[in-house]
């Protein structure tokens, strides 16, 4: 480990203070008696409150946690699955072309997911709204999960299998005792990436919300249109709050699921 | 156990179905429809056309400036950040930033850099009017290269950080100036974290359409924001798969140049 040099420090510094002080600024100003992002007046908490007093924000801020949580979980469970699927598949030819059809959501730009996701809707006749919003979100995040839960899978020895056969467990024993745990941390991995897709999606929910049903992101995007609204200040403050407590308990779940089976923790 | 895994690929083969071939064969498929539904080759036409060849390039070119300045910033970075006192914790620390909905991040630079924001007040004190900033190529290229950094940083430290350092000793020791150390031997066992960094951020650049219209203000046209004028503007919905499948065709030749090594974050 060599010292950095003085140089190298300001850089850094100067690298984290560009990265943070949009945030901040944001939250600095959320408590801005004044109307503007410029000048601050006093100190006060009215845009918070204006934020709780407005029924159809926290009903977008409901939707929005709720589209999250249950499509993370829907694709967590569909990923998994696929996931396990893939590793059984000897053919390799086969086996390589489902992970290039698995990458193909993940590459692709999210104005052409929402494009053709809006399509097919369409098409099949699913109404706009919450539904579509739910089932494009389990779509672009399934692949994740794979991509999260595979290696787990590929660096497990097949002979934990074969031992737990031979020991009499049943096909789902093996599944639920053997597997499942051994592959957790990949799960938990995908689950919260699969999270924080769906809580940072813009383009593809605003190709297939219509109207009537609305995310944060697309709500911020209008009320950013319209001008400088200090209520999206406030809300950039829960936001940030509601980040920082999910990094901490992420990092805590995969620290203690390290800590079981040892396995290295990936930043 | 073979039968079991096999049916657990049921749910997951028809997802791939479902929302993975059916949307691009759509695309397609729409890219060959005029306003009326009836087959043309007209979208195509129209795309190759003087307007839309314009478009393209220019989309191509902020793509290209966005990717080179955000490679400029985060290399050093990355590199940087290998050498510090826990490498991990200033690494979360990088990536938390990227964590912030995009749009709230976004939102901020309408303020930073409005005409009475706090980037104007410092110039000011040193003489200068007060400019517009916003609706600016400066502001875009700044803003989309903010968003974009995270997602460079991470790749490239994984592959700094996986790189065996006694190379690094063996060239110092052999006369390598640390330019040509850094030339010959540290970059080139770093290109593929390089790769996966350019693929995250090249592709999100060419479809960006959030931040060039709360940014931008317009003035810049990429190829997302052409897609998204298509379909819930004009809802010509024939001429917006048209430019799709071009994206598309983008999306398969990285694919291929970057050997499918696809890991990290997308950008929205």
């Amino acid at each position: 480990m060599s010292r950095l040099s003085n140089t190298a420090r300001i850089y850094l510094a100067i690298v984290f203070v560009i990265l943070y002080a949009p945030i901040l600024y944001l939250i600095f100003y959320s408590f801005n008696s004044g109307g503007t992002m410029n000048s601050f007046e006093s100190f006060t908490w009215e845009h918070y409150a204006a934020v709780f007093e407005d029924t159809r924000l926290i009903v977008i801020l409901i939707n929005t946690v709720l589209v999250a949580l249950l499509s993370a979980l829907i694709a967590t469970v569909i990923g998994t699955f696929g996931a396990i699927g893939i590793v059984s598949i000897k053919n390799k030819k086969l086996r390589g072309t489902l992970l290039s059809l698995n990458n193909v959501l993940i590459v692709s730009p999210d104005v052409v997911i929402g494009a053709s996701f809006l399509i097919l809707f369409t098409l099949i006749g699913v109404k706009l709204g919450f539904t579509s919003v739910l089932i494009s979100h389990v779509a672009f995040s399934v692949p994740i999960v794979v991509l999260m839960v595979l290696p787990k899978l590929l660096e497990m020895n097949s002979s934990l299998i074969d031992a737990a056969h031979d020991l009499g467990a049943s096909k789902r024993d093996v599944l639920t005792r053997v597997v499942l745990p051994y592959i957790q941390p990949g799960i938990f991995a995908g689950f919260f990436l699969a999270l924080t897709y769906s809580l940072d999606d813009f383009a593809v929910t605003f190709f297939v919300t219509g109207n009537g049903f609305s995310t944060l992101s697309v709500e911020i995007y209008s009320m950013a249109r319209a001008g400088i609204s200090l209520t999206v200040n406030a809300i950039s403050g829960l936001v940030f709050v509601a980040t920082i407590l999910i990094v901490v308990g992420y990092y805590f779940i995969l620290r203690r699921s390290a800590k079981h089976t040892e396995v290295e923790v990936r930043a | 156990m073979q039968t079991r895994t096999r049916g657990s690929l049921i749910p997951y083969s028809l997802w791939i179905a479902v929302f993975v071939v059916a949307p691009i064969v759509l695309v397609i498929y729409y890219s060959l429809l005029d306003l009326n539904g009836n087959f043309t080759l007209d979208n195509y036409k129209n795309f190759f056309s003087s307007s839309y060849l314009t478009m393209t390039l220019t989309s191509f070119w902020y793509a290209f400036l966005i990717t080179l300045f955000t490679l400029l910033f985060a290399y050093p970075t990355a590199y940087l950040l290998t050498k510090t006192k826990h490498k991990q914790l200033w690494l979360i620390l990088i990536i938390v930033p990227s964590w912030i909905n995009l749009l709230l991040k976004t939102y901020a630079f309408i303020g930073i850099f409005g005409l009475y924001g706090p980037i104007n007040a410092f110039l000011e004190v040193f003489g200068f009017e007060p400019t517009q900033i916003l609706f600016t190529d400066f502001s875009f290229i700044f803003v989309a290269v903010y968003i974009f950094i995270p997602f460079m940083i991470l790749p490239i430290f994984n592959a700094l950080d996986k790189m065996d350092r006694s190379l690094v000793y063996a060239a110092r020791d052999l006369g390598a100036s640390s330019w040509t150390t850094f030339r010959r031997v540290i970059f080139p066992l770093t290109i593929d974290g390089v790769k996966s960094g350019i693929q995250v951020t090249f592709i999100p650049a060419l479809s960006l359409f959030m931040i060039t219209r709360l940014i931008a203000g317009n003035k810049v046209i990429t190829l997302g924001t052409a897609i998204e004028q298509q379909f819930l503007v004009a809802q010509n919905w024939g001429m917006g798969s048209t430019i799709a499948v071009f994206l598309i065709l983008i999306m398969v030749i990285s694919m291929l140049f970057t050997g499918n090594r696809t890991r990290g974050g997308r950008v929205r």
